[in-house]
């Protein structure tokens, strides 16, 4: 893990409350895996005082990209930045995704990986079906939402080549319901080895549950508020059972990304 | 200005040496190594090892953490290894380190503060102990043995009956009298105080209704308590004669001269380090900086020089 106090800003995109930007890093860049994250200072000074904790979205030729929708006073002036201006940012951080993943069982038949993205937590899915690509391993990928506006990357993925199959829970785009609903339907219409999914808690319990009835392997990028990301402050905690004992466990140490048979839900508010 | 232009940023509390007066405060630093991807801990003044129960301890459920203006509301609940793990798996690390290593003792009751102190007096590579009076007492209805003169004065006194080591008192600001805290810590035989710990505070997510963090109240520390750390510092330095370390959202060297002329003897940086991890090292370049252009020889001359 690096830092870099003025990673410059050379792309911007954004989408009602949904941004990306391209930050040229090529330190972090070059070491950063799917599913890791940056902690990313939104201002100087004190206010907003901790850094942000962000998923790497992609990886370019020396650059990262990091998506995300404007949530609270952070994310707000994350989103107010523009090209030419630079981010102080740490990383890469924590455990991403095991790109091996359920391919033992894949080679056999040639099932796909399936990635599910609920609305902002697309960002790590895309690094991950990047790297997969490069790996020659087929990922099907289910990108969902609330409403069309939810997700905006739709048309830049297909036209990336990933061939998103989306959701809305209203139906204004794509299949009408939960993307963990297309999920037990896509996985049900053909075979898949291994799940991996990035969204809402809500969302992540489903998709692991339907990853476990169907008798596939899954992991899941956690989302947790964190003060340091390094595994100073033990801030960012979620339960987890690890060799058949319950427990804190730091999600930017043991995670974000973590083995959805692991994950104790509904503990904490 | 001596021939070599070397400024002197060494401390000696008496008890033990520092090579400068910056420490990493405990419950920011982990056990001591978390921080190594980002700066070398030799070159730090020393730093103080997260809160040790004797035996492990679970913490709080989330949300454990909330920011407020230029500041963190934390309650973490002290999770931690316990005192055996500790020993096992992380002081090995840490001897080798040429650099203070200060732990910070914690108890339910007056016993396992003694308890944990003769556990680790058993081990190598520690150079004091910090004793943290902030923890709930049990036998107390959950209050703090640092709230009152009495509680503080056992629980100093019963560990410095029994440790082989120096004992630095750190004292709770949520006490009505910190400097009669610091007063009785001193009385009890305490080597030093450092203050301040946290702040009891909350925060209310008012769409839902909920406190911000699980745990309802938690500490605030970071720049938002600055001026009232600073201020109970001088308070506790004008009543006492044994060292005083000075924290409370520390994060630049300004903020440290702050404290060392208002008579602290040395610094801990905490929440800062959360955020720059290498606060600590620009707070030690930036205390060098200042003695170069005021034309101090040794940075310890500062400490206590208030013009009030």
């Amino acid at each position: 893990m690096r830092l870099n106090p003025a990673a410059k800003i050379t792309h911007k995109e954004r989408w009602g409350d949904y941004v990306l930007l391209t930050l040229e890093s090529p330190d972090i860049a070059r070491v950063a895996a799917p599913g890791q994250f940056l902690m990313v200072k939104t201002a100087p000074g004190p206010r907003p005082l901790l850094r942000r904790p962000l998923s790497i979205h992609d990886r370019g030729d020396g650059s990262l990209d990091i998506f995300f929708k404007v949530a609270g006073e952070g994310t707000a002036l994350l989103a107010q930045k523009t090209p030419a201006e630079t981010l102080d940012i740490l990383g890469p951080l924590g455990k991403g995704f095991d790109l091996e993943l359920g391919a033992r069982e894949a080679k056999k038949t040639a099932a796909p990986a399936v990635a599910v993205g609920g609305g902002r937590g697309i960002a790590p899915l895309v690094f991950l079906a990047a790297e997969m690509k490069k790996a020659g391993r087929p990922l099907k990928l289910l990108y969902g939402g609330r409403t069309l506006g939810d997700i905006p990357l739709k048309d830049r993925l297909a036209a990336a080549g990933y061939a998103p199959a989306c959701s809305t829970d209203d139906g204004s785009f794509g299949f009408r319901g939960l993307v963990t609903d297309l999920l037990k339907s896509a996985i049900a219409e053909a075979p898949a080895s291994a799940v991996y999914a990035c969204g809402p808690e809500p969302m992540l319990e489903a998709a692991a549950r339907v990853a476990a009835e169907a008798g596939l392997p899954s992991e899941l990028s956690l989302e947790a508020r964190m003060g340091c990301g390094f595994g100073a402050c033990w801030g960012c905690v979620h339960r987890l059972r690890t060799n058949g004992r319950e427990s804190w466990v730091k999600v930017c140490e043991e995670g974000p990304v973590v083995s959805g048979g692991d994950v104790v839900w509904g503990e904490g508010a | 200005m001596n021939p070599s232009g070397a400024v002197d940023l060494s401390v000696d509390l008496g008890f033990l040496k520092l090579k400068n007066p910056v420490l990493a405060a405990s419950g920011t630093f982990g056990y001591g190594l978390e921080f190594a991807p980002f700066l070398d801990p030799a070159r730090l003044g020393g730093f103080v090892v997260k809160g040790l129960y004797f035996d492990p301890r679970p913490g709080n459920p989330p949300p454990r953490l909330t920011e407020t203006p230029s500041g963190l509301v934390n309650a973490v609940g002290l999770q931690g290894v316990g005192v055996a793990a500790f020993c096992e798996q992380s002081l090995p690390r840490l001897r080798g380190l040429d650099t203070a290593v200060i732990v910070n003792v914690c108890g339910r009751d007056t016993e396992e503060y003694v308890c944990v102190v003769e556990y680790l007096d058993g081990h190598e590579g520690i150079d004091a102990y910090e004793l943290n009076i902030s923890c709930p007492n049990v036998k107390a209805g959950g209050a703090c043995p640092g709230l009152s003169p009495e509680t503080t004065r056992e629980v100093v006194a019963a560990v410095k009956r029994r440790s082989r080591r120096p004992v630095i008192t750190k004292l709770s600001p949520n006490a009505a009298d910190v400097a009669g805290i610091a007063a009785a810590a001193e009385e009890a035989g305490s080597d030093a105080v450092s203050l301040v710990n946290t702040f009891l505070a909350m925060a209310v997510d008012v769409e839902t209704r909920r406190p911000k963090v699980a745990n309802v109240y938690g500490g605030l520390s970071g720049p938002a308590i600055r001026p009232i750390a600073l201020r109970m510092v001088h308070q506790a330095a004008s009543r006492v004669k044994i060292p005083v370390i000075g924290l409370g959202g520390i994060a630049t060297a300004s903020d440290a001269l702050e404290f060392l002329i208002a008579g602290a003897r040395a610094v801990q940086v905490g929440t800062a380090g959360l955020v720059d991890p290498r606060s600590a090292l620009e707070i030690i370049d930036g205390l060098e900086d200042y003695c170069r252009r005021h034309g101090l020889d040794r940075l310890s001359d500062l400490c206590g020089t208030l013009q009030a």
